[in-house]
């Protein structure tokens, strides 16, 4: 399996999680290193930057585990950046997720707002991964922009409802000269095996791992398919047939063409 | 156009015919339903649905999970104010009640904080009377500068304001508004409230309407259950949520469960609200609406409040002293009303971790305002 090479670094894990809705922050931290992400992101809103022995931050202070600060809960673009400002002062880092949701409900990614956003950010030195919908022209306005990846969604966040989104992740996959990073609504393994195998660079995961019973093991669960899922990308997969071989009038009739 | 407008299409009476004309198939269909209508609520708040009481705390359960993961977050009331011009025939607070009112200084205010601040809190709820002339939207502001560095979410409970003081409280610094109608039996809701501003249903029932408009982050919303049948209040307040999402795509909802409960001496509930009742309404809220915020209170017991943990609420206050000047300088002071949970906040997060669930006591940040 390749390394997947992302703003200025190599990952060998090609599974990237989220630190939300865990039971605890020892269970998170168990459940990210059973993972093995070396990229895990972490809402601004939870974390006390101020304070250097915050509960969350200690509990990621993990040898191979980079931070990715995400601005979850701001609505403009203008909050995005403030809050952007703050995580690399605070954190030093960066990188940055950018989700920027005006709608509490179904959180969904602003494209305007985001385009706008990921602009400045991109022109203020930050690494910035951009959470979208599954929107191919958004993406590659994304890229023109300059952000390091493009993280459209499966399915609405926390829903674990699969890749609803199918078709546009295709075409966005096809086009894309950044890496794709396929971002919430994942629910299973499964489904990120699917978002591996159609060439998706890496997933995103929170949901899906921090609210199993058993999230250590839903964390390796979704390591090993993110590998399958890559491995099999890489491999090739055979194609798909449902044409039987037997012969046919179709069949006598191109034997015997001159 | 408000809510009071939309409202004069439903009639009390018909709705609480409608629900209670609710079958087992109506409950069954709803439990078996990813999106909920009105009608699919009316079901889960019907006496047919009590029955299925364990499927639908079962079902409250995991939607909680699966959109809050195992977390409960944390508050704290600081009432600064217990003066007040209404003469809510059920509150401690009624202006014909003879006592002296306290209204905190900017200073007293800071001391109670700091005392709060010591359990650990970073979401503080500000609570006051009704009382526009000596706590208006002025003392309000200057309350919440005093308080904006401590905390991380400021929210308030206080009279209703006006479009503009919601903005301007909101430019600085505040989060949350938390406003109930107490009953949406407009017919009755005089008998409860005879005098003062909250006198007038419309004004009231409008004022999400004016929280809406000024673009405040999240709106709590409820009524005061044991004033009328808590089947057809809370199907009023989820209608007037469900307007409200609609109208106010960019707001936040939250959703309390005040329960009057008898008490020698003062106001007796006019319908009983049973704790089965209240876990049934919890878990109807829940499957109507996974992504509203439940929140429930210290007027709870211990007991009640562990093992609703886990079956929908997500919102829990603790320590809470009810009257201005409770955490240290003024104990003596009337309480608004008594709490049923007095444990400790530690006491508290002690328990909801042993539950196998996670504190929050910050999940917010002041670059979001």
């Amino acid at each position: 399996m390749s390394d997947l090479l992302l703003g200025n670094k190599t990952f060998s894990s090609r599974l990237f999680v989220g630190t939300g809705k865990f039971s605890s922050n020892q269970e998170m931290q168990q459940a990210v290193e059973a993972s093995g992400s070396e990229l895990v992101t972490v809402a601004l809103k939870r974390v006390d930057i101020d304070d250097k022995d915050d509960n969350m931050l200690k509990h990621l202070d993990i040898p191979q585990v980079n931070l990715l600060p995400n601005t979850s809960g701001v609505r403009t673009a203008k909050e995005a950046i403030f809050a952007a400002e703050l995580a690399r002062e605070a954190l030093e880092t960066n990188w940055l997720k950018l989700e920027i949701h005006p709608d509490p409900k179904y959180l969904l990614p602003d494209s305007e707002e985001t385009l706008k956003a990921a602009e400045e950010l991109v022109k203020k030195g930050f690494i910035v991964l951009p959470y979208i919908q599954a929107d191919p022209i958004l993406c590659k306005k994304l890229e023109d922009v300059g952000t390091a990846a493009v993280m459209p969604l499966a399915a609405p966040i926390g829903s674990n409802k699969g890749l609803r989104t199918l078709d546009f992740l295709d075409i966005i996959i096809e086009q894309s000269n950044i890496p794709v990073v396929v971002d919430a609504g994942l629910g299973a393994p499964s489904h990120a095996a699917w978002a591996m195998e159609i060439g998706a660079d890496a997933v995103l995961v929170n949901t899906a791992i921090a609210v199993s019973p058993n999230p250590i093991a839903m964390g390796e669960a979704f390591k090993k398919a993110v590998e399958a899922g890559r491995m099999a990308f890489e491999a090739k997969l055979a194609h798909a047939t449902t044409i039987a071989n037997a012969s046919s009038p179709l069949t006598s009739f191109l034997e015997n063409l001159d | 156009m408000s809510f009071y407008n939309e409202i004069q299409a439903y009639n009390w009476d018909k709705i609480s015919e409608q629900i209670y004309s609710k079958t087992a198939v109506d409950v069954e269909l709803a439990l078996s339903k990813e999106k909920l209508t009105i009608a699919d609520f009316q079901a889960l708040v019907s006496p047919a649905a009590a029955p299925y009481l364990k499927q639908m705390v079962q079902k409250s359960m995991q939607l909680t999970q699966k959109r809050f993961g195992k977390t409960i977050q944390m508050f704290i009331p600081l009432y600064i104010s217990n003066s007040c011009s209404n003469n809510c025939v059920y509150c401690g607070f009624n202006h014909e009640n003879d006592f002296e009112r306290t209204i905190l200084t900017i200073e007293e205010v800071v001391k109670e904080a700091e005392e709060i601040k010591k359990q650990k809190f970073e979401h503080i709820l500000l609570v006051t009377g009704e009382d526009s002339r000596t706590c208006g939207a002025d003392y309000i502001q200057k309350v919440m500068e005093a308080l904006k560095d401590k905390f991380a979410l400021i929210s308030i409970e206080v009279q209703p304001l006006k479009t503009e003081e919601y903005k301007t409280l909101a430019a600085h610094g505040l989060n949350t508004v938390y406003v109930y109608q107490e009953t949406y039996n407009e017919a009755n809701y005089k008998k409860y409230h005879t005098a003062g501003m909250k006198s007038n249903y419309q004004h009231r029932i409008e004022t999400p309407d004016r929280i809406g408009q000024a673009g405040v982050h999240k709106i709590g919303l409820g009524c005061l259950l044991g004033l009328e049948d808590w089947r057809v209040d809370s199907c009023f307040t989820a209608l007037h949520l469900e307007y409200l999402e609609r109208t106010y795509w960019q707001t936040k909802y939250s959703i309390s469960f005040p329960r009057l409960r008898p008490h020698a001496g003062s106001f007796e509930p006019n319908f009983k609200t049973s704790q089965k009742d209240l876990v049934q309404l919890i878990a109807a809220y829940r499957l109507f609406r996974e992504q509203v915020e439940l929140s429930l209170s210290t007027r709870e017991e211990p007991k009640f409040r562990d093992n609703m943990l886990k079956l929908g609420a997500t919102s829990y206050s603790a320590g809470s002293k009810t009257n201005p000047g409770g955490y240290g300088q003024e104990q003596e002071s009337l309480e608004q009303f008594s709490v049923h949970d007095d444990r400790s906040p530690a006491e508290i997060a002690q328990m909801v971790q042993e539950n196998g669930y996670e504190v929050v006591w910050k999940d917010w940040g002041s670059f979001m305002q």
